[in-house]
């Protein structure tokens, strides 16, 4: 056990490496970023084909592989077009914002667990501080920059939109994914990403009312509630869909890419992939226990040493990146209304009830049995003789076609009843024989016309 | 060792923070330099932004990671993109006019400037030049995060929650002076509309476009009904009615 400890790294083992080392890694998290981008395009697209049953791209390469490197390479030879009302420098710089953003995320994503390259013992990340997960936070709130400025710069109405939009939606799910993360830092103690991934190696011991549970030790079933809504809020950060209000296409064209064209355009695709392998690999590291391995792989003594737990970190990445994909091929766009109201009225309130819930039980962590009983069982019980009592309403009975008749003052126009159903087909065999007849009324109306 | 104290030991600057603040400061000053200078209110706030994210930076160097982070998670995160937000919805063309509304404003404002700058600068300096910083590795002995929420949460926790009542009592304010208030019956929803549409008294018809006839190509003559009277509903509310003359109302034949 010791042994599997030592493969921790902790903040110490940072900021130990020469220079060529960390180059190394800088480039590896970069390239991951690209590869992921390339893989993630085909994936999404074969996935998605697969749903709806067509092939997908399956010509370029063997099954489709290099389909997206195609066209990559065609999209950098098509004429870079610049919108005559666009702001120059800003439309310049506004994908490249996006870009650095969503990459630089990666830069504090744990990887693995301390390996040894050319002989330095070293973590597989690129670097670690004690406030690493509010450096991903910023790098998600900077990113918004490069949609908004896009849509703005652009000079035109669908891209201005479609960048309003775009920072409205951000900041509100920024404020459900702080709130999620709240909670993993409450039961993790730390920050730092690292320290995370090794809070959530050994699940916690539980002791209710004497008996001692080992509990799990991923926070995605310790805190269920922050993942769910971790996840939600996932999505609505990297405007995938059933949440890509700003470049939603049956509205706003492609939103704040409309005047985007080709590597500009590329940037901005490259930015999106990258952000949502990105979430992927942070949601990991945040609640699915980061690069150790799920239970039966555990069984296997050497399974969180060494080089294996990346292949464990990657399944989990691709798995994620499969939901993402899932929602996508599901689920239909949002109007704009419902969106925001999911936003601020449903995942912000059950974060912050949550919270309390959660800080409320580790206050009561050290108490004795009976006061811990006495503390969670007096709100269990006013919740429940609540729920209990709480007036239920009644549904209104439904009028008939004739007292809906009845009821209407003299003089109306003569009009169908609200609950009118379309009669069947005369051609199949009546089952129901005793349906009231839709327009009853059409003679005793007459008089009225 | 953490990186933190890496980055600030006490009383002495490392190569690697010397180096990041050369860099950095004159990046923050040009910064602050542009945004006044900018002509266009979007671009004077990415300058802001620019100076904001280098703060941020050199807070990290002073071994505040924390509040480096928060600098930029809050205030370039979220306050300026509410500013982008605004100025945006104002309009992409609105750019500062040339003209000076007060004679000399601006050299007179270019020297009090200035001036202000260093008159600060230099009583910092003077002040601060032979001072040691001391205690900076006892505060963050137990870590960054943890001293803060140490002194955040028991020291200053009536100064921490009354700025939270102030900022939410400012906020309820505008929500307040902005909100519009509309009663649930005033809200008419798609039942009671066709409800209403076929009430007696109501026409659920279209309404008769207005009668534009051989004689007259306006908008306000009235429609004819079916029976030949004229019928009011065709023409808009605000338009008088033109009376139509007996030769103009009368039918005109083709054979005499």
């Amino acid at each position: 056990m010791s042994l599997l400890l030592a493969q921790d790294p902790t903040l110490a083992d940072f900021g130990q490496d020469p220079w060529w080392l960390v180059l190394g890694k800088i480039v590896f998290a970069f390239a991951f970023g690209l590869l992921a981008t390339l893989l993630g395009v085909w994936f999404e697209r074969r996935v998605v084909g697969y749903m709806q049953v067509r092939p997908g791209p399956n010509q370029v390469g063997p099954f489709g592989l290099l389909q997206t490197l195609a066209d990559g390479l065609k999209m950098a030879f098509k004429e870079d077009i610049l919108p005559k009302a666009a702001d120059k420098v800003v439309y310049f710089f506004a994908p490249t914002i996006s870009v650095i953003c969503a990459v630089t995320a990666l830069s504090v994503v744990p990887f693995g667990p301390m390996v040894s390259i050319f002989g330095h013992h070293t973590p597989l990340q690129v670097t670690d501080v004690p406030v690493a997960v509010l450096l991903l936070l910023a790098c998600s709130s900077m990113g918004v920059y490069g949609i908004v400025l896009g849509g703005w710069a652009s000079g035109s109405t669908y891209p201005l939109l479609g960048g309003l939009r775009s920072s409205a939606q951000m900041i509100s799910y920024e404020v459900a994914m702080g709130l999620s993360i709240v909670a993993v830092f409450m039961t993790a103690g730390t920050m730092s990403t690292s320290g995370i991934v090794a809070k959530q190696a050994h699940g916690t011991e539980l002791s209710i009312f004497g008996q001692t549970i080992p509990a799990p030790g991923w926070y995605a079933i310790l805190l269920l509630p922050s993942f769910v809504i971790f996840f939600i809020a996932t999505v609505g950060e990297t405007n995938r869909a059933p949440f890509d209000l700003p470049e939603a296409e049956s509205e706003l064209v492609a939103g704040f890419m409309t005047e985007y064209s080709s590597l500009k355009f590329a940037l901005f695709m490259l930015s999106e992939y990258v952000a949502m392998v990105t979430m992927s690999a942070v949601t990991t590291t945040l609640f699915l226990g980061g690069w150790r391995a799920p239970w039966p792989i555990t069984l296997w003594e050497g399974a969180n040493s060494g080089w294996w737990p990346m292949l464990w970190f990657f399944g989990k990445v691709i798995a994620l990146v499969f939901v993402f994909v899932w929602l996508r091929g599901t689920l239909p766009r949002l109007r704009y209304d419902q969106f925001m109201r999911l936003g601020w009225k449903v995942l912000l309130p059950i974060n912050l009830v949550w919270i309390l819930v959660l800080s409320g039980l580790r206050s009561i962590e050290d108490w004795d049995s009976r006061g811990k009983l006495i503390a969670v069982g007096i709100p269990a019980g006013i919740l429940l003789i609540a729920t209990i009592l709480w007036p239920s309403r009644r549904p209104k009975t439904k009028p008939t076609t004739q007292e809906q008749v009845d009821n209407r003052p003299y003089g109306s126009f003569p009009l169908p009843p609200m609950d009118l159903q379309v009669p069947p087909s005369p051609r199949i065999t009546r089952v129901v024989a005793e349906r009231e007849p839709a327009n009853i009324v059409a003679g005793s109306d007459s008089r009225e016309v | 060792m953490t990186t933190s104290t890496v980055l600030a030991a006490a009383g002495s600057v490392s190569g690697g923070e010397a180096v990041t603040f050369w860099i950095l400061a004159p990046l923050a000053l040009l910064g602050g330099i542009g945004m006044v200078a900018a002509r266009n209110a979007v671009h004077s706030a990415l300058w802001l932004v620019l100076t904001m994210l280098c703060l941020g930076v050199f807070y990290v160097l002073q071994a505040g990671p924390f509040i480096g982070m928060v600098q930029i998670i809050v205030y370039t995160g979220a306050i300026m993109m509410l500013f982008l937000f605004v100025l945006m919805l104002v309009g992409r063309d609105s750019t500062d006019s040339l003209i000076e509304t007060l004679r000399g404003q601006r050299v007179a404002a270019l020297v009090l400037g200035v001036g202000f700058a260093g008159l600060v600068g230099t009583g910092v300096f003077q002040a601060l030049e032979k001072t040691t910083a001391v205690g900076l590795e006892q505060v963050n002995a137990e870590g960054n995060v943890q001293g803060i929420a140490r002194l955040l949460f028991t020291k200053y926790v009536f100064a921490f929650e009354l700025t939270s009542a102030l900022l939410i009592t400012a906020a309820v304010g505008a929500m307040v002076l902005a909100h519009i208030e509309r009663r649930k019956q005033d809200k008419i929803d798609q039942p009671s509309t066709m409800r209403a549409r076929f009430a007696p008294g109501n026409y659920p018809g279209p309404k008769p476009g207005p009668g534009v006839f051989a004689t007259s190509s306006s908008v306000a003559t009235p429609a004819r009904l079916p029976d030949g009277r004229l019928t009011d509903r065709s023409t808009p509310a605000i338009l008088p009615q033109r009376e139509l003359t007996a030769e103009e109302t009368s039918l005109k034949g083709t054979n005499n």
